[in-house]
């Protein structure tokens, strides 16, 4: 018979376009990864192991050919720096504070916002959804800017508190912390919303009915049933909003004082004042493990979820 | 016999004096335009298990929902215990409820979960301790104590979520659709094991069910509901076999439905001349009729005989031509076609064993039913 073999080289045609198809979708995310994230991350990386030098570029290379031989330079001084120097320490701890202190008051404020568009009228989620990203339409810097203008002495609120009465001379929040807070939570609080909202709205009601039915006060289910519930939507939230807000440059630039210390600020200075490219990129390089350590709480968090609604 | 057992046994239903332990009075609930209950007012009794069976859709469900106090009421009044339950949310009343989905809280073990209203309510940590294990080891869970909810099979789940209904001691314990869940063997094994536990414990059972077998076996008495409305109450015998209307006769079981006149109304018995069945049907007890009011003559197919033989004399007797055989192994489903077209149910039990049937397709068979075996439905 033919057709047999006909039929199982078409099977096995099929099994091979299958696996390539496969292999072909997995590679895009892949080389964009190498391309744009580790290749960057090795060149800083490099960097960092190097001497600063009066050159173009301003390092020593690591590797250099002198008389046949190849010889390595690699110069650990630039991370005994930052331990040197008290300014790092309080730069990174300063970061996260205040990333902890704005991801703090994102959740207070998201998490309401969150549950109450999970509850309302499936016909009206998509609009209040909707309201919560319609300020990315507007430049991220403008919004900030706009900041500016709402907090400063003779800004929008001093103003209005003037003329209420209820002030006599105008608040300094402008270049305080303060400031900053408001700044990191305003910009970041969708990214604390969407994903407490794509928790929340799974939330089956017949677990909270259960819960009043057993005897528990609305707020007691709150605390024992829906916030253990949603864990993993706060984890999720809580890292999205406190990962870039560690690294935040811009908002602490713009309405942070001079006592406002943060990681961001300090990098920018190395590479583009103090023109030290290796601290600056050991500065990095730190950084980003101080952030790869809450990225892996969160995948953690979110299998040990998947294995719990399963 | 337990407390519970004595005062079931005795039938507090037909005691004039004895006083209902819940009563909904002309309750209604409408959802926009739309009558979900319709004036509903009964009467249950301690120690009942009392089934509300209805197709969905019926309003059985939200009828649970409010006692449990989910839904509020349009007008009306429920009071349990001599308490009017209106203005009081969920978590005072003394009911509790087991939900459809169970509703086990993922989070926490069948011991947390089982615990968690005893809790709610302040206990001190022994007598919740003592309760729970007792509870554990009333449903046969006690090994389970410290699984999650995703580690236990549907029968298990089903048990863990009776216990924690079960452990407050509610003076009402709801159950939506109780055994909805299980696979047919387990839901037979299960319901008997729930009315043990009920009779036990003396609580009182309202099951909503849309599994007229469920309802069956499990209630002491069984509420059949249709578009909100109550249609008939009474102990599965009088509705299986006293059906009020053509509603309950064909909801209840399956049903050969005969339509006719009133041609004779005497004291002890009616004749309702049918032209479908080509006779007069003989029913031996009176309806409060007219002669030629149109009325329905309702015979349920087991209460049927046929034979190629003559049937002797039984009051009712017709012929018809075998359409269809079901062979069911305990039992055979025959369809007559009688002659004026109407086809007719019949079950005949398989008393001896044979190879062949006796009766075959395209036989002509004569039918026939005892007087008693019919009932007239009016409506």
């Amino acid at each position: 018979m033919s057709s047999l073999p006909l039929g199982s080289k078409i099977g096995a045609l099929l099994v091979g376009m299958g696996l390539k198809g496969r292999l072909l979708v997995i590679a895009i995310p892949t080389v964009w990864l190498l391309v744009f994230f580790l290749v960057p991350f090795l060149v800083v990386a490099k960097i960092s192991f190097s001497e600063a030098a009066i050159a173009r570029p301003p390092y020593l290379p690591i590797v250099e050919w002198i008389d046949g031989f190849f010889r390595v330079n690699l110069n650990f001084n630039n991370y005994l720096f930052l331990l040197d120097d008290p300014l790092y320490l309080a730069a990174y701890l300063g970061s996260v504070k205040i990333a902890g202190v704005a991801t703090l008051i994102a959740l207070l404020i998201g998490y309401p916002m969150a549950y109450l568009i999970a509850r309302s009228p499936p016909d009206q989620r998509n609009l209040l959804l909707m309201l919560v990203v319609l300020p990315f339409w507007t430049s991220f810097l403008l919004r900030v800017y706009a900041w500016i203008g709402f907090l400063k002495g003779n800004g929008v609120i001093n103003n209005l508190l003037m003329s209420v009465g209820i002030i006599d001379e105008p608040l300094v929040m402008l270049q305080t912390d303060f400031a900053v807070y408001i700044g990191i939570v305003y910009t970041y609080l969708p990214f604390m919303i969407l994903p407490l909202y794509a928790n929340l709205v799974k939330l089956d009601e017949a677990y909270l009915e259960a819960s009043s039915d057993l005897g528990a006060l609305p707020v007691t289910t709150f605390f024992t049933v829906t916030v253990p519930l949603s864990l993993s939507g706060i984890i999720a939230g809580c890292m999205l909003v406190f990962i870039p807000a560690v690294g935040e440059f811009v908002i602490p630039a713009l309405l942070g004082g001079p006592d406002t210390l943060m990681i961001g600020q300090v990098l920018w200075n190395e590479f583009f004042s103090n023109r030290d490219w290796p601290v600056a990129s050991s500065v990095a390089i730190v950084m980003l493990f101080v952030l790869v350590i809450p990225i892996m709480l969160l995948r953690w968090a979110q299998s040990a979820g998947e294995g719990e609604s399963r | 016999m337990s407390e519970a057992n004595a005062v079931a046994g005795l039938k507090p239903w037909t005691d004039p004096n004895a006083v209902p332990f819940l009563k909904i009075n002309n309750v209604t609930k409408k959802f926009g335009e739309f009558t979900s209950v319709n004036n509903v007012s009964l009467e249950i009794y301690k120690g009942e298990i009392f089934c509300l069976l209805g197709g969905s859709g019926c309003g059985k469900s939200t009828l649970l929902r409010m006692l449990s106090g989910f839904e509020d009421l349009t007008s009306g009044q429920i009071i349990i215990d001599g308490q009017d339950q209106a203005g009081i949310p969920p978590y005072r009343r003394p009911t509790n409820m087991m939900f459809q989905s169970y509703a086990l809280f993922p989070h926490m073990t069948v011991e947390k979960n089982i615990a968690y209203g005893l809790k709610r309510d302040g206990l001190p940590k022994a007598e919740i301790a003592t309760r729970v294990t007792d509870m554990l080891s009333l449903v046969q869970m006690g090994a389970f104590a410290a699984r999650k909810p995703h580690q236990l099979s549907g029968g298990q789940r089903q048990r863990v979520a009776l216990a924690r209904a079960l452990v407050k001691k509610p003076k009402l314990l709801l159950l939506d659709e109780p055994l909805g869940a299980l696979d047919k063997k387990l839901r037979e094994e299960t319901q008997f094991e729930l009315i043990k536990i009920q009779e036990s414990l003396g609580v009182t059972f309202v099951v909503v069910t849309h599994d007229q077998q469920e309802a069956m076996t499990l209630s002491s008495r069984i509420g059949v509901m249709t578009a909100g409305k109550i249609v008939q109450v009474g102990t599965p015998r009088e509705i299986y076999e006293y059906p009020q209307n053509r509603f309950v006769a064909d909801f209840i079981g399956s049903v050969n439905i005969f339509e006719g006149r009133i041609a004779e109304d005497g004291e002890s018995h009616v004749v309702v001349a049918c032209p479908e069945a080509g006779l007069g049907i003989y029913v031996p007890h009176s309806i409060a009729g007219v002669i030629g009011q149109k009325v329905a003559v309702a015979v349920r197919p087991e209460k049927m005989q046929i034979s190629k033989d003559d049937l002797g004399d039984l009051r009712n007797k017709l012929s018809g031509t075998i359409d269809e055989i079901a062979y069911m192994g305990d039992s055979s489903v025959y369809q007559i076609r009688l002659d004026s077209g109407k086809r007719v149910r019949v079950n005949q039990s398989n008393l001896f064993r044979s190879e062949e049937s006796s009766l075959n397709y395209g036989d002509r068979v004569n039918l026939g039913w005892a007087g008693n075996a019919g009932i007239v439905v009016t409506s």
